[in-house]
């Protein structure tokens, strides 16, 4: 009887933290992998100006520090309950936003519409994800805030650019709250995952913190190596006017690597409820997407005439040049995960026709996922 | 209750602007100095105070308009915390001009920040500067006259608006300049705006 109870306590304790043992291993690759990153980089600007191109070496050591910084807030935030990490999410959201803002020319009449949008429906986008409210989360935004915003630029009577000014703000809250609050979301849901050995779903038992860590570490591993794609073999620019570095080989290359990384983090450290296969195309997906994403933003950037956010402003880190792979892979990533991986029936209600429906085609895609 | 105060309207104002401040080819001293600054919204002095180093915000005076920051109790408060020496616009005259006003209160220790266009301009572009900043270095010609370049704050907090929302925004300190022997007004006044003008582009 003591033991039983003993050992219970012992698991809730565990599960105030949301690592599992594998997730931890992986949390250690990681810091571990980008400290040696970093001792490199430093060990490379001391290298004579002839043998190396310095803005590399220094878009290389800022990149590095930027994910080692986040990667170590991640770490204590995921020791500690849910929240916090959806609190630490929301700050980064909060101030891409800012940034976001402050580099995108607004009018005067926008004053009120921006004070809604930054005071009001980032914080409550948070507060809905951390409450779990599915429903209402992945409506507040694209529904009410997006018909909201030219509403309210209406009633200030300022018609000038009045579309321009409308799509700036509704595209900031999309990209910058929206889309990477669902990378906090990834942390609750009941997943389920397939069992090859009874051909059906079977709950997964592990910690969803894992599929956010699988996203944050493929994110990395995509920018990683489509960076070292381009500079080796890049032939084919995909849009010189956006990004003259960005090429389809690494676009290609990088979508390759990960699914080759997404395998083998399933064999080694499995973090996530995907199988094999699933996995490496997960990991594509999130390349392809995140690739898109700092293809955008660098869109933006250049029609603003901004290299990177963080120097137009000094001193700020450019939080919004190291997020833009995440914000875009986080939704997808998210949705794709929950529409195939999540206990079916309890989404679709009561319906029988419709689940069985469901479960058909979740059945018929396990192999995939 | 000061001692608190302070602090949170440091740190509330430097959230609100969430401002940089950059040193260009000067660095900070407790010299006495003339902060002058173009002026795009009434959160600039309160700002630009801020965001100076704290040895030097507790000798630095902004100078602002009576009739906004006595306005209303809040605003009042606000402007005893951050030591405004507040200024007459309405009702200038002959024995008490504003610069003897202001050469009096800084005393041999203090240093100033000013606005020489005198108001905001609406459309934020930069107004023509009036003649105060060359009278005050007429009269103090060892005050060394830096030229500050605030970027942004007007959409932090536009004229007629309350409530100020979070956005980014950039202060920009340049190399002082002096009024040089036998310098006419005019010319003077030109070159202050240039070198606060100059600094946009750094």
């Amino acid at each position: 009887m003591f033991s039983v109870s003993s050992s219970l306590i012992c698991q809730n304790q565990f599960s105030i933290s949301l690592l599992d043992g594998s997730a931890l291993i992986l949390l250690v690759g990681m810091l571990v992998s980008l400290v040696l990153l970093a001792v490199a980089g430093q060990v490379l600007r001391r290298q004579p100006e002839s043998l190396l191109d310095q803005d590399v070496i220094r878009t290389f050591n800022s990149r590095v520090a930027g994910w080692l910084t986040i990667t170590i807030i991640l770490t204590i935030t995921m020791m500690l309950p849910r929240w916090v990490t959806v609190v630490f999410f929301g700050l980064i959201s909060f101030w891409a936003l800012r940034e976001f803002i402050a580099m995108t020319p607004t009018r005067r009449a926008d004053h009120r519409t921006l004070l809604w949008v930054l005071l009001f429906f980032a914080p409550i986008q948070y507060v809905l994800v951390g409450m779990e409210l599915y429903a209402l989360y992945t409506v507040l935004i694209p529904v009410y805030a997006s018909l909201f915003i030219p509403a309210r630029i209406a009633f200030t009577g300022d018609t000038k650019r009045f579309l321009e000014r409308t799509a700036k703000i509704q595209f900031g809250l999309l990209i910058c709250v929206y889309a990477l609050s669902h990378a906090p979301a990834l942390l609750s849901g009941n997943y389920v995952r397939w069992d090859g050995a009874s051909e059906q779903m079977v709950p997964w038992d592990g910690k969803p913190a894992g599929l956010l860590l699988f996203l944050i570490v493929i994110v990395l591993i995509s920018d990683a190596s489509h960076f070292a794609w381009d500079r080796f073999c890049g032939r084919h620019v995909i849009a010189k006017t956006v990004n003259s570095t960005r090429t389809w080989e690494g676009l290609l290359g990088a979508a390759g690597t990960v699914a080759v990384a997404g395998m083998l983090l399933h064999l080694w450290v499995p973090v996530t409820p995907f199988t094999f296969y699933g996995a490496g195309l997960m990991a594509m997906l999130i390349s392809v997407m995140g690739s898109s994403g700092n293809m955008t933003i660098a869109a933006i950037k250049r029609d603003r005439g901004i290299k990177e956010y963080g120097t137009l402003v000094q001193g700020h880190a450019g939080v919004l040049d190291r997020m833009d792979s995440v914000c875009f892979a986080a939704p997808v990533f998210f949705h794709v995960t929950r529409y195939f991986l999540t206990a079916a029936p309890k989404a679709v209600g009561n319906a029988p026709e419709v689940t069985a429906l469901l479960n058909q085609l979740v059945g018929s895609f396990h192999w995939m996922i | 209750m000061k001692q608190i105060s302070i602090p949170v309207l440091v740190t509330l104002a430097k959230f609100f602007s969430g401002a940089t401040l950059r040193w260009i080819d000067c660095e900070p001293d407790k010299c006495q100095r003339v902060y002058f600054a173009n002026h795009t919204s009434h959160l600039d002095a309160l700002v630009l105070w801020a965001s100076l180093p704290r040895q030097l915000r507790v000798l630095t005076r902004p100078v602002a308009a009576r009739e906004y920051w006595m306005g209303g109790p809040i605003r009042r408060y606000v402007s005893g915390l951050f030591n405004v020496l507040l200024i007459d616009r309405e009702k200038v005259r002959a024995h008490s001009s504003p610069i003897d006003q202001m050469i009096h209160d800084i005393g041999t220790t203090h240093s100033l920040i000013i606005f020489p266009e005198g108001g905001r301009n609406p459309d934020g572009e930069m107004g023509e500067f009036k003649s105060g900043l060359y009278y005050l270095s007429k009269k103090r010609p060892d005050l060394e006259l830096m030229p500050v370049y605030i970027d942004n704050l007007n959409r932090v907090m536009p004229k007629g608006e309350v409530l100020p929302i979070p956005l980014l925004s950039c202060i920009t300190i340049g190399p002082p300049i002096w009024l040089e022997p036998g310098e006419g007004k005019n010319d003077f006044l030109n070159r202050a705006r240039q070198a606060v003008l100059g600094l946009r582009e750094t």
